[in-house]
């Protein structure tokens, strides 16, 4: 990696023979040396510039939570000529409930969703990973397509169904699904890594007289923490950003999560008080950005191996 | 390996795995345990309001009174429908303008990014993010603002002294707003390409240079084919989630789909007929349309891959 700051100027592409031996160039390749180096600061710069460009409306947003209402519609800029904390406890408490209210609320559904996927995601992708079943490829199959099928076709019916067992407005519609591995995209990806585990292993143990309880157990789940931790960290950011389901289930304002909640700033404040408004966005998106910076080595890898949204 | 080509290896041959000869003795009662929640929810979550919602589709019915049975109206009435057929319009839009864009721009940082660039980590990161946060409400408020009235693009522009439209309420932009969302969550689509291009092996390149191919000819010929079952999988993807679309469209125009309907995307005014109106056999035929569209599309996807896709196997 670090001998690619010496040139960087071939449209993209794996080096090709000649191009590695011009990357090691004999030390006294003066000119094209040169050359190279200032092409590579450019695209650093275009890259850098770009991103920049990117995350300017979400470095401004931050910007203006500090800044007082007045100047906010004046100001492109980034940095506040004038500072204030008025946004945050304003817009803490702008709605019926303090935010902390809403912000419990996610995270109750996002903690019993997180138990439901692990456990019982992991708990499927083992049968498909490990046990000869009859009809396993047929299930399988089943599975794989349940993943592509829209929210939208069964919602209807899921909205008669739990209101008929009085669970509307209950976090029970959100997480009772879960811990029924609704979302197969996660008992796909445990399969993969499954997958990847040597077999050997648990037939060694069930030759020691283990039960597929124990292997599943003491062998599976123990060598499987980067694909738990990739669940976990998805399952965190999906049922935290999640709306249209949460929009439908919880309709009493004491039962809004953080997403409800913030929908109604538009209706409850006038449209002057983006202050608060962005302040309360931001503490919004405090967890995901914390989840994505100490997961960040999860959510590639889970990305890349398996592709998803 | 991806669900995409997973499926795409069910139907055809069967893959060199070895099957065992006999059923192993008690995995058949161990499965049952193993994969009961999910059938559990398989049977009770997902097929089973399925098949109630195919039968509310031929149905009147408001929640207050029982279920009446009305043959196709419904469906008949979806294609007299012009709200429908706008949000229909509005949907396909923005699914075939924006989806190409995003992953345009996803493949061409991939290249950008691909070769081993000192500081690759952050720049990911930084591309990434977006795509990790562009689906909430925040975001979403945060788009009504940036492109409002009074918004910070209009007092940018008005730098340059240039004078701004209200871009989210004049009907002709409000739906451009909401595709330059989606272009900017092309993070997600561009790790994949980065992870494909990096399983492209060094000999191809290699080989293509001693037979003289330039840099712009082993792109075209190499580094495009071999990429071919990558684009695919993240159009397939791209394309399934873009008709879905729902929070951004809800958030950024209030919940109305407006203005003049411009941003009514198909899940809202699906929305809007089952839970606002409660219409909800309606909604129920509507929602059996977009599973068919999907399911359409997805197909004409599949077999049209077989003049594009270049598949190594």
């Amino acid at each position: 990696m670090t001998d690619s700051a010496v040139r960087n100027d071939a449209p993209p592409s794996k080096p090709t023979l000649t191009e590695v031996a011009e990357r090691y160039p004999e030390p006294s390749g003066k000119p094209s040396q040169w050359r190279g180096r200032t092409r590579s600061i450019l695209k650093h710069a275009a890259l850098i510039g770009f991103g920049l460009v990117m995350l300017y409306p979400l470095l401004w947003m931050i910007s203006s939570s500090f800044k007082p209402d007045a100047i906010i519609f004046r100001e492109p800029g980034l940095i506040p000529t004038e500072f204030t904390w008025d946004n945050y406890t304003d817009g803490w408490n702008a709605l019926l409930h303090p935010f902390d209210h809403y912000l419990l609320n996610s995270a109750i559904i996002v903690f019993g969703s997180l138990i439901g996927n692990l456990v019982s995601c992991s708990m499927a992708a083992y049968a498909f990973a490990r046990l000869e079943f009859r009809g396993r490829n047929l299930w399988f199959a089943i599975m794989l397509m349940s993943i592509m099928l829209p929210i939208h076709v069964i919602i209807v019916p899921q909205y008669i169904l739990f209101s008929s067992l009085d669970w509307i407005n209950t976090f029970l519609p959100l997480i009772v699904p879960k811990l029924l591995a609704t979302d197969a995209f996660f008992i796909f990806l445990m399969v993969q890594f499954f997958r990847g585990i040597p077999r050997e292993l648990d037939e060694a143990a069930r030759l020691d007289g283990c039960g597929h309880g124990r292997i599943y157990f003491k062998i599976m789940l123990p060598l499987s923490l980067p694909a738990l931790a990739t669940t976990a960290i998805f399952t965190f950011i999906w049922t935290w950003n999640d709306f249209f389901s949460q929009l439908i289930f919880l309709t009493r304002p004491d039962m809004y999560t953080v997403p409800v909640a913030l929908r109604t700033f538009i209706d409850a404040t006038s449209e002057s008080s983006w202050g608060s408004l962005f302040a309360m966005s931001i503490v919004s998106l405090i967890p995901i950005f914390l989840v994505f910076l100490f997961g960040q080595k999860y959510l590639v890898k889970g990305i890349a191996t398996t592709g998803l949204k | 390996m991806s669900v995409v080509s997973e499926l795409r290896g069910m139907g055809g041959k069967k893959r060199g795995k070895r099957q065992p000869s006999a059923m192993r003795k008690g995995d058949g009662k161990a499965a049952a345990i193993f994969l009961a929640p999910w059938f559990i929810g398989l049977f009770l979550i997902t097929a089973g309001p399925m098949i109630a919602s195919a039968y509310l589709s031929f149905t009147d019915y408001s929640l207050l009174a029982p279920p009446e049975w009305i043959g196709f109206d419904n469906y008949t009435r979806m294609f007299e429908d012009p709200r429908l057929i706008n949000s229909l319009k509005v949907t396909f839009l923005y699914v075939f303008i924006s989806v190409p864009l995003q992953l345009a721009m996803a493949l061409a940082l991939a290249l950008v990014l691909d070769r081993g660039l000192r500081g690759l980590p952050i720049y990911r990161s930084i591309y990434y993010l977006p795509s990790l946060l562009g689906g909430s409400v925040a975001i979403a408020l945060l788009w009504r603002q940036v492109f409002g009235a009074d918004g910070l693009v209009n007092s940018v522009l008005s730098v340059f002294g240039i004078e701004g439209e209200g871009w989210v309420s004049h009907p002709d932009y409000a739906l451009g707003t909401l595709m330059v969302l989606n272009v900017w969550t092309f993070g997600a689509p561009m790790i994949i390409f980065l992870a494909g291009l990096r399983q492209i092996p060094q000999m191809y390149y290699e080989a293509a240079s001693i037979d003289g191919a330039g840099k712009w000819r082993q792109f075209r010929s190499v580094t495009i084919p071999l990429l071919t079952p990558i684009i695919f999988f993240n159009l397939i993807l791209q394309l399934i989630g873009a008709f879905q679309t729902f929070t951004q469209a809800y958030v950024v125009s209030g919940g109305t789909g407006g203005p003049a309907d411009s941003t009514m995307f198909y899940t809202l005014y699906l929305y809007q007929k089952g839970f606002a109106s409660l219409d909800m056999g309606y909604a129920s035929a509507m929602a059996w349309l977009l599973l068919a569209i999907i399911a359409g599309m997805t197909a004409v996807n599949f077999l049209a891959s077989k003049y594009w896709v270049f598949y190594n196997d």
